[in-house]
């Protein structure tokens, strides 16, 4: 028979393990409570819809709300981040894991952390800044040279705050927590595998493609997912360094792109009380793709450490 | 080796063979060299022009030379090895690159608007383009103080209650709560932001206030605390409790009097980490507290403003001037973040040795 | 040098199972030349194999001292000792795997037909595909199926080989696995029991054909069944290779070794106390604590 002090510990230190359900739930409940009278009008327009015009109640225009564009951005800026992210994230991992000399493991660690707690607007205020000159620079190259290949092909030669610098930026942000995650999958890749291979006479680079890439392959999986998702809900950097247009472009190069989170930033602060409305129900959207995002990559990093053993 | 005679009672000293001496490194610096001219010429004579052309070219010809080295020396499997030791390399300065970038353009930039009033004044009898010794940063620094004051308040005690539901009770929903945990930890901050308006400002709560900020990044501490107090909390060995408990002692008196104590830097750690991570939000804040220009310290009415979205506001208003202070406002900003991030490290790194 | 020429004339065919004149003379030269004292019972004309002067290191934790051992071709040599006695490290320093903790240190010479395997330059892959290894935990890789398995040391190295399938049922026969899994070739090598695993190593380290095999411990996973197995292909292999085998159970020692050296650490770095043929170690051993080792009076 438990006492009754520990019964009262008991409910208590359950109830706050339980506060981020209650939390989540809430988040759900009322952002979709918000935005019902948006899901009610548009129905599945709202996702499909590519123009949001706030409507003109004294000219009897009526309002049209859809985040179809935007939520086309959103993935597409954050598969650029992720394609060039994830190259150099499992790179460096290695690097951590296998190449780098021990002094320089722990700081090397160390500063790819503090690399994720860069705020965000720092990392917007030197991509506007900083990064984009040259990445226009690269944009042209990529375009004289590879402009046959459609996604570089561009409409019109503008290419500031394009889909691909914003990509940049995020790719930037998204390295070091996709390096984390493959970097403690690679350090439990089991020894006795590695020396075998050793062993038999391979060299880093053949033992790593026989031993470390297929044990660690969920994980760079997981990880690139996980970047994914918060590649995705990535708002002030973002809008930034990305020109918003209602129109879904995959032109990447070109200065035209879309991005939710961004959008609500931008609409926030003239929005009616509808378009606020609408603002909700996108935010709902977005937080239900980066969780589904997020779950599917839990589940992959998930099954990584269960039979990795 | 003829000294073996007369050296036979002392040992010989340990030594590494297999580390590379440096007369191995003679190629790889003539290669470096060559890639280095190569480069050079091949600037000056195309139309590639810049630094960072000039450096990509050097990557790729002492790639390439590094590989023909290899090749050369060991054969095909040599060189699979030298272009992957090249891509490793390559990425991990593709890595520090930005990084370095970020650090050193904040400050370069950034001490430029730079003052004593920059922590003495705000900005409320000052416009955005007054000259530098005009207004400062104060009221968003004790903006900022404010919000992590009253985030941590509520984020710190909720996090490690979810830390003792992994570690102590071990429930039989411990892997839902943890699941739960990471999810929290992917919502976006711009959703935190639009979900308190949604709730506290549309619902008729109140209007914009630091506190509605403050709830906002709680919802974004909280995971980062929970999961780091689970971490710490799990080092904590066994014995303790059991002694704990053996000793008469009820599961909560053994919790606080003995776990939590035990733990204690590492929930330190774990608070700091917990404040790294939402110093530097903007946009939930945006939706939130929405800021202003004057020193407010009343967290339950009224607007209030944050080093983030001080920087935010100026970046907005597009004037060179208002420019050079939001790059102040991100070195302060970055600052704290740093000294914060470095206190965490040297806390943690004691708990766990 | 006519180290050189040695090197020459066994690169490419298979071990030779006889003394080849060419590393006698080299090594008799070196032996002249450096005048290292080598006791008289290692001073074996057809070594292959030789370890000279072996001192090894974790930190400044010296381990291992002046180990001088020679192993020739067509043996197997045991090597026993009490746990900590530097045995499985001296294994290590044969074949470079030493190496791999980041502490450690070493000094000495190993010579494979008389050329120094630490020397400056070497291509540290080549010397662990002549000199194969085999662990004390079976580890066949568990994304590869069997076959795969067996011909992985070829894809490591990007060796070509003209006839897999012909090897793959060579190697497999000679680590007296072919029977058992002839006929599932594409299952995962992680469905194989313990011994087929460890034979399915040995398997994959003979497709690379090595010169010499070392054994750590070998058996000490698996149960006496599969021991015996494993015993019985060591015999087999000593036809080919020079097998070197760390055990810990002097009975192994005495079943499948040629020669048998003795390792013992007495308050300070492992020593090779006695080297002489297994029968002679096991019937009438020179040096007292030899005696009292084999006789199970310690360790």
């Amino acid at each position: 028979m438990p006492r009754f002090s520990d019964r009262v510990f008991r409910i208590v230190v359950t109830g706050g393990g339980f506060t981020s359900l209650v939390i989540l739930g809430l988040i759900t409940a009322f952002l979709a409570y918000r935005g019902f009278e948006i899901f009610r009008t548009f129905g599945l327009h709202f996702i499909t819809n590519f123009s949001w015009d706030g409507g003109n109640p004294d000219a009897g225009v009526q309002p049209s709300l859809g985040i179809g564009a935007m939520l086309i951005g959103t993935v597409v800026i954050s598969l650029v981040g992720l394609f060039i992210a994830l190259p150099i994230a499992v790179g460096s991992a290695l690097f951590l894991t296998y190449y780098s000399p021990n002094w320089l493991r722990k700081p090397l660690t160390i500063l790819v952390d503090l690399m994720a707690a860069i705020p965000s607007v720092v990392y917007g205020l030197w991509g506007f800044f900083v990064l984009m000159p040259h990445a226009v620079y690269w944009a042209r190259l990529l375009n004289r040279y590879l402009g046959w290949i459609p996604i570089f092909n561009v409409p019109m030669p503008i290419f500031e705050r394009s889909p691909f610098i914003a990509g940049l930026v995020l790719a930037v942000m998204i390295i070091p927590i996709i390096t984390a995650i493959t970097r403690e999958v690679f350090a439990q890749v089991p020894l006795d595998r590695i020396q075998a291979a050793y062993a038999l006479g391979a060299t880093r680079w053949s033992m790593i493609r026989a031993v470390v890439l297929p044990f660690g392959s969920s994980g760079i999986a997981g990880g690139a997912m996980l970047g994914l998702g918060r590649a995705m809900g990535e708002t002030v950097a973002v809008y930034l360094v990305l020109n918003l247009a209602y129109k879904p472009n995959f032109h990447i190069l070109f200065s035209s792109g879309g991005s939710i989170a961004s959008m609500i930033v931008n609409k926030f602060g003239e929005a009616s009380p509808f378009e606020l409305k609408g603002l909700m129900a996108a935010g709902l959207a977005l937080f239900v793709l980066t969780l589904l995002v997020n779950f599917i990559a839990n589940l992959i990093v998930r099954r990584t450490s269960r039979t990795g053993h | 080796m003829a000294q073996s005679t007369s050296t036979q009672i002392l040992d010989p000293s340990p030594g590494r063979p297999w580390q590379k001496s440096p007369r191995q490194f003679i190629p790889d610096l003539v290669v470096f060299v060559l890639a280095l001219a190569v480069s050079e010429v091949t600037v000056s004579l195309t139309g590639l022009r810049g630094k960072i052309a000039l450096l990509s070219l050097f990557t790729l010809y002492s790639m390439a030379g590094s590989m023909v080295i290899a090749f050369r020396r060991r054969g095909i499997s040599a060189m699979g090895n030298a272009l992957a030791s090249s891509f490793v390399y390559l990425s991990v300065a593709l890595v520090a690159l930005p990084l370095f970038s970020v650090v050193i353009t904040v400050i370069s930039r950034g001490v430029h608007a730079l003052r004593i009033n920059t922590f003495t004044q705000d900005m409320a009898a000052t416009q955005p383009d007054a000259p530098f010794n005009q207004g400062g940063a104060l009221h968003a620094i004790l903006g900022t103080i404010v919000l992590i004051l009253l985030a941590t308040a509520i984020s710190v005690p909720i996090g490690v209650l979810t830390g003792l539901y992994l570690t102590e009770i071990k429930g039989r929903a411990e892997g839902l709560v943890r699941f739960l945990v990471q999810a929290m930890s992917g919502v976006p901050s711009i959703v935190a932001g639009l979900f308190v308006y949604a709730v506290w400002i549309v619902g008729g709560h109140g209007g914009f206030s630091g506190f509605s900020g403050a709830v906002a990044l709680s919802i974004l501490m909280l995971p980062t605390v929970a999961r780091t107090a689970e971490e710490v909390l799990r080092l904590v060995p066994n014995d303790l409790r059991e002694a704990g408990v053996a000793l008469g002692g009820t599961q909560w008196r053994t919790v606080v009097m003995v776990v939590l104590p035990a733990a204690r830097s590492g929930l330190i750690t774990a608070t700091v980490l917990g404040i790294a991570r939402i110093a530097g939000e903007t946009a939930p804040l945006l939706l939130t507290i929405f800021g202003t220009t004057a020193k407010h310290f009343n967290p339950f009415s009224g607007p209030m403003s944050a080093l983030p979205l001080y920087v935010f506001q100026l970046l907005q208003s597009g004037l060179n001037v208002a420019i050079a202070r939001a790059w102040t406002g991100s070195l302060v900003l970055l600052a704290m973040i740093t000294v914060l991030f470095t206190f965490a490290r040297v806390v943690g790194g004691k708990s766990k040795s | 040098m006519s180290n050189l020429i040695n090197i020459n004339r066994n690169e490419g065919d298979d071990v030779a199972a006889e003394p080849n004149e060419g590393s006698l003379v080299s090594s008799l030269a070196a032996v002249a030349n450096r005048a290292v004292r080598i006791p008289a019972n290692v001073r074996n004309a057809g070594a292959d194999l030789e370890a000279r002067g072996v001192h090894a290191w974790f930190g400044a934790n010296h381990v291992l001292s002046d180990i001088n051992l020679a192993f020739s071709a067509g043996t197997v040599t045991a090597l026993i000792g009490p746990s900590g006695c530097g045995k499985s490290t001296f294994l290590r320093t044969l074949n470079r795997m030493h190496e791999f903790i980041p502490t450690a240190a070493m000094a000495g010479e190993v010579l494979l037909d008389g050329v120094d395997i630490y020397e400056q330059g070497t291509d540290v892959t080549k010397i662990r595909l002549k000199i194969g290894m085999v662990f004390q935990k079976p580890n066949p890789f568990p994304s590869m199926t069997i076959g795969e398995n067996v011909l992985s040391g070829l894809k490591l190295a990007q060796l070509k080989h003209s006839n897999k399938s012909d090897l793959m049922e060579e190697c497999l026969t000679r680590a007296g696995l072919w029977n058992e899994v002839k006929d599932r070739l594409s299952a995962h090598g992680g469905s194989l029991s313990g011994g087929q695993q460890q034979r399915l190593c040995i398997a994959r380290a003979l497709a690379v054909s090595p010169e010499v095999l070392l054994m750590d411990e070998p058996c000490s996973a698996l149960d006496p069944g599969s021991t015996l197995r494993i015993e019985e292909t060591i015999r087999h292999l000593a036809e080919s290779v020079i097998v070197v085998i760390v055990t810990h159970n002097m009975q192994q020692a005495a079943r499948v070794s040629d020669y048998t050296g003795f390792f013992l650490s007495e308050d300070g770095p492992g020593r090779l106390i006695e080297f002489a043929p297994t029968r002679e170690i096991f019937s009438r051993p020179k040096d007292p604590r030899t005696e009292a080792y084999v006789t199970g009076r310690f360790g």
